[in-house]
């Protein structure tokens, strides 16, 4: 097959003939065809791609693409109540001006000494969750939360030499089915019942399928559903007691006004970092980060990088490189190493940390009392509309709430398209995850909605609902 | 500040000639794309928005499937999986619930895969539960065909493999060996990181593959962003879409949506729709290429590949495992050990001295099965000044082993920083994996 060719592309510099011509002559040949020599005539194409005509231009490309991209409604344009497991907060311009620096975006797996800032860059993220959550040892993140909570059930299962796992009754829907997946058919999977009126752990059920199987214990704080889950202690000393772990799912956001779940027995901690500084992406900017304490037994347990820091021939001056990097898929194992390791999400890290650098401890805690005080008053505005519960549970909440619309007679899609029509996305419609709840909306506010935003919300449902 | 100088002390691939990065096809992410990416009507969508509000990326997510369906002729691709290595896990996920739907789960317990694919083509099946079997090459570098006829039978689930494998050697035998799997039983998984210098020539529908996947970081133009985010966009022929993670993106009535309707689906592998920021900065690379482009890229690659492998090889030091009279296709996997016999200096001590001319390359996955490794992939990125620059830039280092070893011995000299003392990196008592173990034990110490 002989193509015309695509030449003098600003993409490939040698695609210009000339340049061609004295290359192909380097190599004695003739001609482009002569090229892929050693793939065979019959599984070669023998017509050309049927693509669409590309883009004559960048303004082209760019006039479509920004055209098509406009028929998307955004986060800008509507108020977002929608939370549940991506959330909408503030992305100070610091963190995009240091992700997009091309340096950064355009690096890849390069070593200790030329990517000497990627390298620190990403012990320094390890160290500011590290401080965030008072452990010891965070991995080079993993995808998203779901994979961390994953890899951390795996890790359990690995250090307890034991097939179970209990999960709390609570969780996303969606994250239970990639943690089932990724523990199919390693770790079983039970959930874990929950009180109705609280939303709490029914630590009666947690005792009755604590076993000598049980692995992990896995819940979360803030749950799912929004409420703070205060006992925490008991189910990690539950746990303990029967010989497994304790995983704790943490949304680092929560973490400047609640305590870190190091403080009530927690032997892994996961979560996500996407609320430090990372925009939402239509969910492409989750990331998932794992910790454990500096014991030797859990780190073994990686399947991540982690990158640690060491003295150089130099005194006084630091380096860094891999921690046990055998221990990994990409040290001499292969498919001995733990689990494996490829591209996750590094350049939402190194937004992480800048993000935690900006804010500081005092940051965190003014950006959670924000978020506490903020969704109070809309759980408190919203239980005024006839019909409505602000709050499901009758628990502490941070940033995410059920609401409750059970006595409205109407269903949370219909609610939901209503609030469309008036510029706002409502909750996640619960009704499918969770039938047993009937018409609830998880609903999230964080420190980006003003008590404007929140008024329209609420009286947009009395409109709705009071009619 | 801080942060900015850090960024000054990564070399990323805009700022070197990279070609040092072999299997990562590191080429130019073009601005363009990413400022479109930028764009809030991308970055502020939340990913449970009601689809009326989300036509536009929708739309992007499938012209793109389509596009790549015409590029591999699979018939349904998911943008789930975060990164190849993700990808490898979808496609061992649904190699097994296949098996299990036809009641051969238990029987079915091993995959075979091939020393030169990806570490993550032997570990993910791992971590699904297979025992793996790995075939050695054959003295041409080719996968061993009569070890791989041996190691098929009724227990082979799938065979996972890449092609060219990281050699750059392609397998003209491919479809034998598909045709071997598909005949006991099997599943063939196409491991797509090395497409670069395939496209528009061959596709991994002909060579017999049942799924396959590309990483739409590396061959697609997306960038890498230090180890991510990326994107693995995995394909599967029409036997095997209701088993694809949920959902799908689908197209009826003038409208796009979230399709949930997988029968036997494997259910999730990422949290919502996978990273669809880089679904978009791939459908804008093609759009800027088309089938034509795409095939000037294949042939500018494998012919700036080609050329670099003729130019390298014609230092004493530097050779190749294998044939040298056969053409790599993208990318070339070196080897060093002559050098190294000669004067001591190994792959890695180069790799730290190349930093001090600003540039980079990588040796090899580990283990070492070539020694004193060095991969190179050139992508159709560079001109061929940019090729000359790195090729006299590795002899004059290649040179310095013979004539000035010391030089490269205390490698790097330009460097942000010193030789690390590595020591402390396997002690569990003196690792620092983080600021606070450091201070605390040098306290103790």
């Amino acid at each position: 097959m002989t193509i015309g060719g695509f030449k003098n592309h600003p993409y490939i510099p040698n695609s210009v003939e000339e340049v061609q011509k004295e290359m192909l002559k380097e190599l004695g040949l003739d001609s482009l065809e002569d090229l892929h020599a050693e793939i065979p005539e019959e599984l070669k194409l023998k017509s050309k791609l049927n693509l669409p005509e590309p883009f004559k231009s960048e303004y082209e490309l760019r006039r479509n693409l920004e055209q098509t991209l406009e028929k998307n409604k955004t986060c800008k344009d509507y108020i977002n109540f929608l939370g549940a497991g991506c959330w909408q907060h503030y992305v100070p311009a610091i963190c995009d001006e240091i992700n997009g620096r091309s340096e950064f975006l355009t690096a890849y797996a390069g070593e200790a000494y030329n990517d000497h800032g990627r390298f620190q860059a990403l012990f320094e993220y390890e160290s500011l969750v590290a401080e965030l959550i008072d452990m010891d040892v965070v991995n080079v993140p993993t995808y998203d939360w779901a994979q961390a909570a994953a890899t951390s059930i795996r890790m359990a299962a690995r250090i307890t030499n034991r097939k179970e796992a209990l999960v709390v009754g609570t969780i996303d829907r969606e994250k239970l089915l990639i943690i089932k997946n990724y523990c199919d058919p390693a770790v079983n999977i039970r959930l874990i019942n929950y009180d109705k009126e609280t939303g709490k752990m029914d630590l009666e059920d947690l005792k009755a399928k604590l076993s000598e199987n049980t692995a992990a214990v896995y819940f979360e704080n803030p749950s799912f559903l929004g409420f703070i889950e205060d006992q925490g202690q008991e189910i990690s000393d539950m746990a303990h007691n029967a010989g497994a772990i304790s995983i704790v799912g943490v949304d680092p956001s929560s973490l400047g006004v609640l305590a870190p779940p190091s403080h009530y027995g927690a032997d892994i901690i996961c979560g996500d970092l996407q609320p430090l500084g990372i925009h939402m992406n239509y969910g492409g900017g989750q990331s998932g980060f794992i910790s454990t304490r500096d014991e030797e037994k859990f780190v073994m347990e990686f399947p991540s990088r982690l990158f640690g820091v060491a003295p150089t021939v130099k005194e006084g001056e630091y380096g860094f490189g891999d921690i046990a990097y055998d221990r990994t898929s990409f040290g001499n194992l292969r498919e001995k190493g733990k689990e494996f390791v490829g591209t996750h999400t590094s350049l939402w890290a190194i937004t992480a940390g800048v993000y935690l650098s900006l804010m500081g401890p005092k940051g965190m805690y003014e950006l959670g009392q924000n978020i506490m005080q903020k969704s109070q008053y809309a759980i408190q505005e919203l239980g005024k509309i006839k019909g409505v519960k602000g709050s499901r549970f009758n628990s502490i909440n941070f940033k995410e709430f059920v609401v409750d619309f059970n006595d409205t007679g109407k269903t949370v899609e219909e609610i939901n398209k209503e609030l469309l029509k008036r510029g706002i996305f409502g909750g996640k419609d619960l009704s499918k995850d969770f039938p047993e709840l009937g018409q609830c909306g998880l609903y999230c506010v964080t420190e980006i909605h003003l008590k404007e935003d929140i008024d329209k919300l609420v009286n947009s449902l009395r409109e709705i609902i009071e009619g | 500040m801080h942060y900015l100088r850090l960024s000054q002390e990564t070399l990323g691939a805009d700022i070197n000639v990279e070609i040092g990065q072999g299997t990562c096809t590191m080429k130019y992410n073009p601005k363009v794309n990413e400022y479109i990416a930028r764009k809030p009507e991308m970055t502020e969508l939340h990913p449970l928005q009601d689809e009326s509000t989300v036509q536009g990326i929708l739309e992007i997510m499938y012209k793109t499937d389509l596009c790549l369906r015409e590029i591999s002729g699979m018939d349904q691709f998911t943008f789930q999986p975060g990164g190849g290595s993700q990808a490898i896990l979808t496609m061992a996920s649904i190699v097994r619930k296949y098996h299990r739907e036809r009641g051969e789960e238990e029987q079915r317990d091993e995959i075979i895969t091939t020393v030169y694919s990806h570490p993550s083509d032997a570990a993910a099946p791992a971590t699904k539960g297979y025992k793996v079997i790995t075939i050695m090459a054959d003295e041409e570098g080719y996968p061993d065909y009569e070890a791989f006829k041996n190691a098929v039978s009724e227990r082979t689930a799938a065979f996972f493999v890449a092609n060219p494998e990281d050699t750059g050697i392609f397998n003209s035998r491919i479809k034998e060996f598909t045709d071997l799997v598909r005949k006991a039983g099997g599943l063939n998984c196409y491991d797509q990181a090395n497409a670069n210098g395939l496209l528009g020539i061959t596709r991994a529908k002909e060579a017999g593959f049942d799924m396959c996947f590309f990483n739409l970081h590396k061959t697609f133009a997306a960038p890498h962003g230090c180890g991510g985010p990326g994107g693995g966009a995995l394909g599967v022929t029409k036997e095997l879409i209701d088993y694809l993670p949920k959902p799908i993106v689908g197209y009826k009535d003038g409208k796009y949506f979230l399709n949930y309707d997988l029968d036997k689906s494997i259910g999730k592998v990422r949290l919502f729709n996978g990273v669809p920021q880089t679904v978009l900065k791939a459908y804008a690379w093609i759009m800027s290429l088309g089938a034509e482009g795409l095939y000037e890229v294949a042939k500018v690659a494998a012919l700036n590949n080609n050329y670099l492998f003729k130019k390298l090889l014609e230092h004493k030091g530097v050779d190749v495992p294998y044939r040298r009279d056969i053409q790599r296709v993208e990318q070339v996997r070196y080897t060093l050990e002559k050098l190294t016999q000669d004067t001591g200096i190994t792959s890695g001590d180069i790799q730290r001295r190349v930093m001090d001319f600003g540039m980079h390359y990588w040796t090899s996955h580990h283990p070492y099965y070539v020694p004193e490794p060095i991969t190179l992939e050139p992508t159709e990125t560079p001109s061929k000044a940019d090729l000359d620059e790195y090729i006299n830039t590795l002899h004059h280092i290649f040179d310095e082993a013979y004539e000035n070893p010391e030089i490269i011995k205390k490698a790097p000299h330009r460097s942000t920083i010193h030789q690390v003392d590595e020591s402390s990196f396997d002690d569990p008592e003196k690792w620092a994996p983080t600021w606070r173990v450091y201070l605390r034990k040098t306290k103790e110490d």
